[in-house]
């Protein structure tokens, strides 16, 4: 296999481990900020939690596996991203931790405080993951201040990281991490809709027609400013019909929902949610990190990679571990594919 | 302090806290199955309760090592990315192996065997906890595989264009002994660790005559595990120090005060060394004692700091090649001194189940559960001497810790997430030694449910006299 074949073939991989990330962990941190809402009583609260309790973990494994591929196959990539978002994965680590944490403890103390404090930490340590993952990437589309050294440079009369993260923080950074927020809180609605029953049902109906319209909303400003700020021509592919059929997807979901075809609205979110990142890869590529300082300073799959010899070692892992994943993976959401009841005995979290 | 002192910090910070969870996880879990599987074998109750009590502790564990873990992949880029960008090609693969072969496996098989109880049939629940184990020790054997290879690089060039190290021999870097050693030594510190968690905790329960047809068992698999687990790290650890002399001779010399090369060599018994840390003030040592040590006879060569420094300045250019060797000498010396006090502890347990438990042997049991936090301290002490004794390396012979920084970091960074990062772990530490402390003084009884009812809200004053 050529050099250039298993660069592509990677970077193809990467995308996948993203939009497999953003699909999967997309409900759980939906549901994660919808639980102290939706959930009025520390049942309905176990029910919401107990609904993505058995895979959460083996979701955010998604995005250890994104990070690890990184590092493996284009190590600068994985060396620029991960140093000049510092800060702001630093808040993302504290958002996740504080939200697996609190899966596991918060139904092991009977005290009402101590649950309502880590269901809080559970909303807000979504709420971060979901923001800062939305603003990453509408700042990697929109391209960041690369260095001849490939290392990010913040303005010169701010500390440097603090610089970056402040700066990641511009009208369209945060517009991307506010859309990200509130497409999850509706995919999440929908996985809920899916998964409980009762007057939790209804209530998570409710929920997502209201979150449908910020959500619709967002989307919609965020593929317009991407239009004509003209993101879409970073790099050497036009996107072309995949971001309209992602924005067609978000705008019929709330014609599912209110036709009751549950099954549909939640295939629509996730369809947008792949779409999107789909649209991110293919609107970057061959680049991976643009510099807005000098487009020769760019990271692409090319000048960013591992060597050869490493990358086809890691097609034969990828190739013969990756099917075999997706086979047990699967083979759990089929295994606890049943609604969720308000009945204790059923509850384990 | 500079990014590079702070950085260093916080990396040993979040490592040592994660190496909290890691081994009683890599150990417990196989306990747990073995449990698991005598219930579903027998069918005998007392096996249930046993994994189930077992069981519960285990997961309070793993919550915590699951949540602390992400940190230690994502730290790579954002401190060290000179580190990353070097050693990505080798290390990187290492670890993007070890999430796909082995996080995967491990988080969604216990996410069947947390949910799966009476919804998946008995079987999947018990290949559910096997499989989580599996991919514990999968998960060990990739990161130290990765870690062998920073303290002994194989299977790797230096690319002259690029300066960055490729991989060119992977079975190379598979079979590299360095990493299969160090992953021997951290399983048996895993099983220690985890079968002094059943001698203390067991011990409690049999002093107060409670449960002994659970407690009982437990403790006799604690000690039969405590006694090979502590013998097989003096015997790996002791492996590590003779292949120390070939690969790391800087490290063996800095763990073990050796000044001066010496022929047949001495052992320091004590050394005290100057505030710097780095120099000898006064010893007392044994003739002969070292060369035994480090190669089974009393005559070989052993190469001391001051020699040894004067080679890579020779090698490498001037620096300082000399690691902290006030922390590598103690840290060394108290990993070692308490894996000999887990083995007596392991043994006199053993023998006391063996004699069948005569009162005047059991009685001194109650020191048993003061045993359970040593092999933590054991194992944090281990990483200390063996990751501040390949300093200023980080990667042995190739690339230096100053090399390795992000150049963009800035004190205010580092400063913001090491306090950030301290401050979540110390509240969560506190959080979980609570819930452990609680769950394994409970009982079994409290352990066939993972989760308790919410209290009802009842007025303050009705609490009073309620508890016990």
């Amino acid at each position: 296999m050529s050099y250039e074949f298993l660069q592509i073939l990677w970077f193809i991989l990467i995308a996948v481990l993203w939009i497999g990330f953003h699909f999967l962990e997309g409900f759980d941190f939906g549901v994660g900020m919808l639980l102290p809402f939706l959930g009025k009583t520390d049942i309905e609260r176990r029910a919401i939690i107990n609904s993505i309790g058995s895979v959460w973990d083996g979701n955010e494994v998604w995005l250890l596996t994104a990070g690890g591929a990184t590092f493996a196959a284009f190590p600068h990539w994985y060396a620029t991203m991960f140093s000049g978002f510092y800060l702001a994965l630093f808040l993302l680590l504290v958002g996740l931790i504080l939200r697996g944490i609190s899966f596991e403890y918060r139904s092991k103390d009977a005290a009402p405080a101590w649950r309502n404090r880590f269901d809080w930490m559970i909303a807000i340590g979504s709420f971060l993951a979901a923001l800062l993952l939305g603003t990453a990437f509408a700042n990697l589309a929109k391209g960041l201040p690369i260095g001849a050294d490939m290392n990010l440079v913040a303005p010169s009369w701010l500390p440097n990281n603090l610089g970056v993260t402040l700066t990641l923080l511009n009208p369209y950074g945060l517009l991307g991490g506010l859309t990200t927020v509130a497409v999850f809180l509706l995919h999440g609605a929908n996985f809920l809709v899916l998964k409980l029953e009762g007057s939790l049902h209804t209530r998570a109906v409710d929920f997502s027609k209201k979150l449908w319209i910020a959500a619709s909303v967002l989307y919609v400003l965020l593929g317009i400013w991407t239009y004509v700020a003209k993101f879409w021509a970073n790099g050497k592919i036009n996107p072309g019909i995949v971001p309209l059929t992602a924005v067609v997807m978000i705008l019929l979901t709330g014609y599912f929902i209110n036709k009751k075809m549950e099954g549909w609205a939640f295939i629509s979110t996730a369809l947008n949610i792949v779409l999107t990142q789909a649209t991110f890869f293919l609107m970057t590529f061959p680049n991976v990190m643009l510099s807005t300082l000098n487009p020769e300073w760019s990271l692409t799959v090319y000048n960013a990679s591992s060597s050869q010899y490493t990358l086809t070692v890691m097609s034969v892992v990828a190739l013969i571990f990756v099917p075999i994943v997706l086979a047990y993976q699967g083979w759990t959401y089929y295994m606890f594919r049943k609604r969720i009841s308000t009945d204790k005995k059923t509850l384990v979290y | 302090m500079d990014v590079i002192t702070l950085s260093r910090i916080q990396f040993g910070v979040t490592t040592a806290f994660h190496f909290l969870f890691v081994p009683l996880t890599l150990g417990l879990v196989w306990f747990v199955a073995i449990m698991q599987t005598l219930y579903y074998r027998t069918g005998q109750e007392r096996y249930r309760r046993m994994s189930k009590f077992w069981g519960k502790l285990f997961l309070v564990n793993f919550g915590m090592g699951v949540a602390t873990g992400i940190v230690q992949e994502f730290q790579f880029g954002m401190n060290w990315s000179g580190y990353s960008r070097f050693v990505g090609d080798v290390f990187g693969a290492l670890l993007a192996i070890e999430t796909m072969m082995a996080f995967f496996l491990e988080s969604v098989f216990i996410g069947i065997w947390i949910f799966g109880e009476g919804r998946v049939p008995k079987r999947v629940h018990l290949l559910s906890i096997w499989m989580a184990a599996v991919g514990s020790l999968l998960s060990s054997v990739w990161i130290l595989l990765a870690n062998g290879w920073m303290q002994h690089p194989v299977g790797h060039i230096i690319n002259p264009l690029t300066g960055r190290a490729e991989l060119v021999d992977f079975l190379a870097l598979v079979t590299n002994p360095k990493g299969w050693l160090l992953f021997w030594h951290a399983l048996s510190a895993g099983f220690a660790t985890s079968a002094f968690l059943l001698l203390g905790v067991s011990a409690w329960y049999i002093l107060r005559k409670q449960e002994l047809d659970v407690f009982k068992p437990s403790f006799t698999m604690g000690a039969i595990a405590g006694v090979i687990a502590s013998f097989s790290l003096l015997m790996t650890g002791h492996t590590q120090g003779q292949e120390m002399r070939l690969y790391q001779p800087m490290k063996l010399a800095a763990v073990e005060a050796i000044w001066e090369t010496e022929q047949p060599a001495s052992f320091s018994l004590l050394t005290i060394g100057d505030l710097s840390g780095k120099r000898e003030v006064w010893s007392i040592r044994i003739p002969y004692l070292m060369s035994f040590l480090a190669c089974n006879n009393f005559s070989c060569e052993v190469k001391g700091v001051h020699d040894l420094q004067a080679e890579y300045e020779a090698r490498f250019g001037p620096g300082d090649y000399i690691p902290l060797m006030v922390f590598t000498y103690w840290s060394f010396r108290a990993m070692v001194g308490i894996s000999f006090l887990l083995l007596a502890a392991s043994a006199f347990g053993l023998w006391v189940a063996m004699r069948g438990w005569p009162v005047r042997l059991t009685k001194w049991l109650r020191w048993m559960p003061y045993t359970i936090p040593m092999p933590f301290a054991a194992g944090i002490a281990g990483w200390l001497t063996t990751e501040m004794g390949r300093q200023p390396w980080v990667v042995q012979g190739l690339l230096t810790t100053a090399q390795a920084i992000s150049p963009n970091l800035t004190i205010l960074d580092v400063s913001i997430s090491l306090v950030g990062f301290t401050l979540v772990y110390s509240a969560l530490a506190v959080v979980m030694v609570t819930l452990m402390w609680r769950f394994a003084r409970q009982g079994t009884e409290a352990a066939l449910s993972k989760s308790v009812d919410v209290a009802e809200a009842v007025p303050l004053g009705s609490l009073v006299g309620a508890q016990d």
